[in-house]
């Protein structure tokens, strides 16, 4: 990590409130430049709504302070009603718009290899949905952002796409100066990838360096009773 | 033999444009949405049949109305889209038949675009083409839109705004809609000529051009049909846009 980075985001006293229910509680972390943050916690504990916050896409209350001019780069968790659509995956790229150039060369950072030309062609629900998830990452890319975030990468993606697409940030990551947020379930993501982790349900339990701070009481209170703490053995 | 030709225009030009949008409405089933707006009219159509004046004008009203229901509805309360249709549909076609003769129900119910003159063709085709431009410049945000409303805001987009200028549109193809087709059909003018485009398509500017081409294709056959076997134009319309989407059942891609 590098010290006395800049500070791209700030977030003080967040607090959402849905149908009269609190999701996320009195919530204030800080992310920096060149940070791998991932926001830690079960289903239902508030994550998706605090990318969406994040993004100013749901009301809240407290500080969201965004540096200057910021880029950001969304990878939502799913896009259910895409495959109801034949758009191509150029069409879906272009409604960002994209130049064909600048799809062109995003295209090789996220590392297809089939013939861009015939692929870029292929209706998106015909995509293998590690495809698609790579698609979607390309989405984000495009523009040129200082900072991804990324909703639960792991969602639906058999072991081997996962792998690959935690390769992929992660070269993505030392290639640039980019800053990445995630959000997981997913304990291992945690441990191999991220530098901060924020362990949250509706109100933060636990913060800092994933080795030091992800004990197995907090893991406890984080999830309940079931949970080991163990990392998953590489493939 | 000009009453047919105006006609045969008046009726491609609202099949097309109505089958153009329709391929932005069927994903998140927006053409449920026209069910219940076609049936709705049904009490305007009622009002301009007793009183003399044009259809879709009788019409538009009662779509404003629909379309300011359904947002309440779907804003306000759990109630889903099929219960809705379901209430929509049953009070439209009520309140029609309190004072509507039976004799002028089958207009209200399935078009009659023989009744359409000079001034009325080139007032529909131009507000088609109006129509058509104003679909074809909100498109790929209305996809967008479609595709996740929270990639849209993310994006930057108003959306607010282009839901806005999409029902409008909504509103104004379903009004002239009924014309042609009724209040009974206008959701499958709407929905038929999509659905077969979306069977055929493998990318979004087929889709988009193959819902208009197939909609103002049906309108054709349909009006041509009903000329030369003397049968009410809406059905036939409709019958012809079915029968595109059983042939395109056969060619279907993925």
């Amino acid at each position: 990590m590098i010290k006395e980075a800049e500070t791209v985001l700030k977030v003080k006293n967040l607090n959402v409130v849905f149908d009269n229910t609190k999701i996320i509680e009195n919530l204030s972390f800080e992310v920096k430049k060149g940070d791998v943050l991932t926001v830690l916690g079960p289903n239902g504990a508030g994550k998706t709504v605090l990318l969406k916050t994040l993004l100013g896409v749901l009301p809240h209350e407290g500080e969201i302070k965004w540096e200057k001019e910021i880029k950001i780069g969304y990878v939502p968790q799913r896009l259910p009603f895409i495959k109801d659509i034949p758009i191509s995956i150029e069409e879906f790229l272009k409604l960002k718009e994209a130049s064909k150039k600048e799809i062109k060369e995003i295209f090789n950072s996220v590392g297809f290899k089939e013939s861009p030309a015939f692929f870029q062609k292929k209706k998106i629900g015909e995509l293998s949905s590690g495809q698609f998830q790579r698609i979607l990452v390309a989405w984000a890319l495009i523009g040129n952002p200082d900072i991804l975030l990324f909703d639960e990468p792991t969602t639906g993606i058999d072991i081997g796409g996962e792998e690959t697409i935690y390769t992929l940030l992660h070269r993505l990551w030392e290639k640039g100066n980019l800053t990445i947020l995630l959000v997981t379930h997913d304990l291992s993501v945690v441990l191999k990838f991220s530098n901060f982790v924020i362990c949250l349900n509706k109100c933060p339990i636990c913060r800092g360096a994933p080795k030091e701070v992800l004990t197995p009481e907090i893991l406890h209170k984080l999830y309940g009773e079931e949970v080991k703490f163990y990392e998953h053995h590489k493939h | 033999m000009e009453r047919f030709l105006l006609s045969l225009i008046t009726g491609i030009f609202i099949g097309g444009t109505a089958g153009y949008l329709g391929t932005l409405m069927l994903s998140k089933k927006m053409v449920l949405v026209a069910g219940p707006l076609g049936h709705l009219t049904l009490p305007g159509i009622a009002l301009a049949l007793l009183y003399g004046f044009d259809i879709s004008l009788g019409a538009f009203p009662f779509v404003i109305l629909g379309i300011i229901l359904i947002w309440i509805f779907e804003m306000r309360t759990k109630l889903s889209m099929e219960a809705l249709t379901a209430i929509i549909f049953a009070s439209g076609v009520a309140i029609a038949f309190l004072f509507l003769p039976i004799e002028q129900a089958e207009t209200a119910l399935i078009g009659n675009i023989a009744k359409v003159g000079f001034t009325d063709a080139l007032l529909v085709s131009f507000l088609c083409l109006l129509l058509f431009l104003i679909i074809k410049k909100i498109y790929s945000k209305i996809t967008l839109i479609n595709i996740s409303e929270d990639l849209a805001k993310s994006e930057g987009v108003e959306v607010k705004k282009y839901n806005l200028l999409y029902l409008g549109a909504i509103a104004i193809i379903v009004a002239l809609g009924v014309k042609v087709v009724g209040g009974l059909l206008i959701a499958a003018l709407v929905a038929i000529p999509a659905a077969t485009s979306r069977n055929l398509s493998k990318n979004l500017f087929q889709f988009s051009l193959l819902g208009l081409l197939l909609g103002a294709a049906s309108s054709l056959s349909g009006i041509l049909l009903a000329n030369f076997l003397n049968l009410p134009a809406g059905p036939l319309i409709i019958l012809t846009a079915t029968f595109f989407f059983l042939i395109s059942l056969v060619f279907r891609r993925g």
